[in-house]
């Protein structure tokens, strides 16, 4: 259908009621993303964000639909397609090293030891955490955790890293750093990634395209948002931006109010199949007020 | 200057051990009036009735018999007088061996009990009453059935151990957090390097707990059982004072059995400490 790199086509999640019947948390659901790109999927509790992104992990497998990724429908989890959980879900009985060997190890079987704690060491220095390798999780701080968890994902080179709201357990200033290392990271290695948040700065800073759901049951993709703001943005200035406010604006708008009403004045011409996609920015002209512009 | 508390009790335990001590001593000093009566007699009855002698042993007594079995634990001089060291081999062999096979059969299942919502529902109903079996109820048919005294009481000692192992494997390993097993899954682990990796580790300290549980009632039922059966074992041995009127030995004996019972249960929570991983 498509020639995207990830597609998601038509998924749906239904849960039994209690008195019989189903409960439709979202079905026929559409999204793609590039290579390389960085999307997040933002929205209410309930809506079935991490349902979308384990239907991706492979955890779960949609009730209808199918998730494509590189062309081959997922049909369960696969080292192709890393997840940084929001637990951070790292083995308490080894080491920094050993969790990320183990990864590691499982992706390369025939990798000698020396092989594997090499390349291990790489990804365990590219998130600051060299010096602290043979130290147990139970010593580290939550945001090294978080970060031994990010190097486990990454240290697989997944063709996507799927990350379930990774930086909501972290105290504001470790989340803002780790943040600012992710998207370096991320960037270097042309990581494709995608990302569950309720945070709307944290998404404007890290994706380049954001996804919009409604609020469940019987959630929608609204529309997704194109971020205007340049792709060297820096945490401390990205509120300097001429495009940061309509962009912030315009996602808070919707998790404030049209998240929930979308669904009774559904946009003349919607397509689920193509969400429509938006980049709200400056206008040039500088009128107030009206800072929607839809693209395509 | 207060000394650390680890001081301060055991100053306290050695003052409780050695009240304990005295008024022991004072308890079985002979106070009964003697009343005179013919030599011949006298030497018929023993001192108990001659000198007014408590018929329970001292303090004294016993440490002077723990001397005594110090110093030749391992004499043997025929069926019915064997030294303590001899009777206690016989025990922990019979208690570890027993012991072993539980562990052997207990582990293996547990797993799959654990692991399968099937099998943890089927099995469940012979568990729940297979568990409260007092373990000695087997002994007539194990003797029925395996026709030797020493296996029967190897296996009375399977049978009590088998349970709290099993159950608590089962539970270990069902209740293993779903995350972890996630990582396995993204990781395409697969299931024989899953049960190792991940299951394992995260179930072992309940899987210890279990096994301390059951080296525990092992050594419990293993005195009993030597009763029953006879020949050899500190069981056996208790018994044979018993029969021989030497409460001494007797209390020795019941010393015995408590320091080794203290000594299986801290090396199983050495085991324990060692498996745990803080979280």
């Amino acid at each position: 259908m498509t020639n995207k790199f990830i597609a998601v086509e038509g998924i749906a999640r239904r849960y039994p009621k209690p008195g019989g019947g189903k409960t439709t948390i979202f079905e026929d659901l559409w999204f793609s993303m590039n290579k390389g790109e960085f999307s997040c999927i933002i929205g209410h509790s309930g809506c079935g964000k991490t349902t979308v992104l384990n239907n991706l992990a492979g955890l779960e497998l949609p009730e209808d639909g199918v998730a494509i990724v590189d062309g081959i429908a997922i049909d369960g989890p696969s080292l192709d397609r890393a997840v940084i959980f929001q637990s951070h879900a790292l083995l308490p009985w080894r080491s920094v090293l050993g969790n990320v060997a183990y990864a590691v190890s499982s992706r390369w079987r025939d990798w000698s030891r020396e092989q594997v704690n090499a390349h291990a060491m790489k990804f365990i220095e590219k998130v600051g955490l060299k010096g602290s390798e043979h130290k147990k999780p139970a010593e580290l701080s939550g945001g090294m955790k978080q970060r031994v968890g990010i190097a486990r994902a990454l240290s697989i080179e997944p063709k996507i890293l799927l990350m379930d709201e990774p930086f909501s357990a972290l105290d504001a200033l470790t989340r803002g750093a780790l943040q600012e290392e992710v998207r370096r990271i991320l960037l270097e290695t042309g990581q494709t990634a995608f990302m569950i948040t309720h945070d709307v700065d944290e998404a404007i800073f890290l994706a380049d395209r954001i996804v919009l759901m409604t609020n469940g049951p019987e959630a929608m993709i609204a529309e997704i948002v194109e971020n205007p703001l340049p792709r060297d943005r820096r945490r401390i200035d990205i509120h300097k931006s001429p495009d940061y406010y309509p962009v912030r604006n315009h996602l808070m708008d919707f998790l404030v109010s049209r998240s929930k009403t979308f669904k009774d004045e559904i946009p003349v011409g919607y397509d689920k199949r193509h969400p429509p996609v938006v980049r709200p920015c400056a206008e040039p002209s500088a009128t107030p007020g009206e800072t929607r512009r839809k693209v395509a | 200057m207060l000394a650390s508390l680890n001081a301060r009790a055991a100053l306290l335990s050695l003052v409780i051990f050695f009240g304990f001590l005295l008024a022991w001593h004072i308890g079985v000093q002979g106070t009964k009036a003697v009343a005179p009566m013919d030599p011949e007699y006298a030497r018929l009855m023993g001192v108990t009735a001659t000198q007014g002698k408590s018929a329970m042993p001292g303090p004294l007594d016993v440490g002077a018999q723990i001397w005594k079995h110090l110093n030749e634990p391992f004499y043997d001089r025929g069926p019915n007088d064997k030294g303590i060291g001899i009777q206690l081999a016989y025990s922990l062999g019979r208690v570890l061996l027993g012991y072993f096979l539980a562990v052997m059969v207990a582990l293996p299942l547990g797993f799959l009990i654990g692991m399968s919502p099937l099998m943890s529902r089927a099995f469940d109903p012979f568990i729940q009453v297979m568990k409260p079996i007092s373990p000695l109820a087997w002994m007539p048919l194990a003797l029925y059935t395996i026709k030797d005294s020493s296996i029967s009481a190897i296996f009375v000692i399977f049978i009590c151990s088998v349970w709290p192992m099993l159950i608590n494997t089962a539970f270990g390993v069902s209740a293993v957090r779903k995350e972890w097993l996630n990582v396995a899954r993204t990781l395409e682990v697969p299931p024989i390097r899953k049960a190792f990796t991940i299951i394992l580790p995260a179930a072992a300290p309940t899987i210890v707990t279990g096994m301390r549980i059951s080296i525990g009632i092992a050594w419990l039922v293993i005195v009993a059982a030597e009763m029953l059966v006879g020949g050899t074992g500190i069981g056996y041995f208790v018994w044979n004072e018993w029969n021989n009127l030497s409460i001494t030995n007797v209390i020795v004996a019941i010393l015995v059995i408590g320091l080794i019972g203290m000594v299986l249960d801290q090396a199983l929570a050495a085991v324990g400490r060692m498996l745990t991983y803080p979280e």
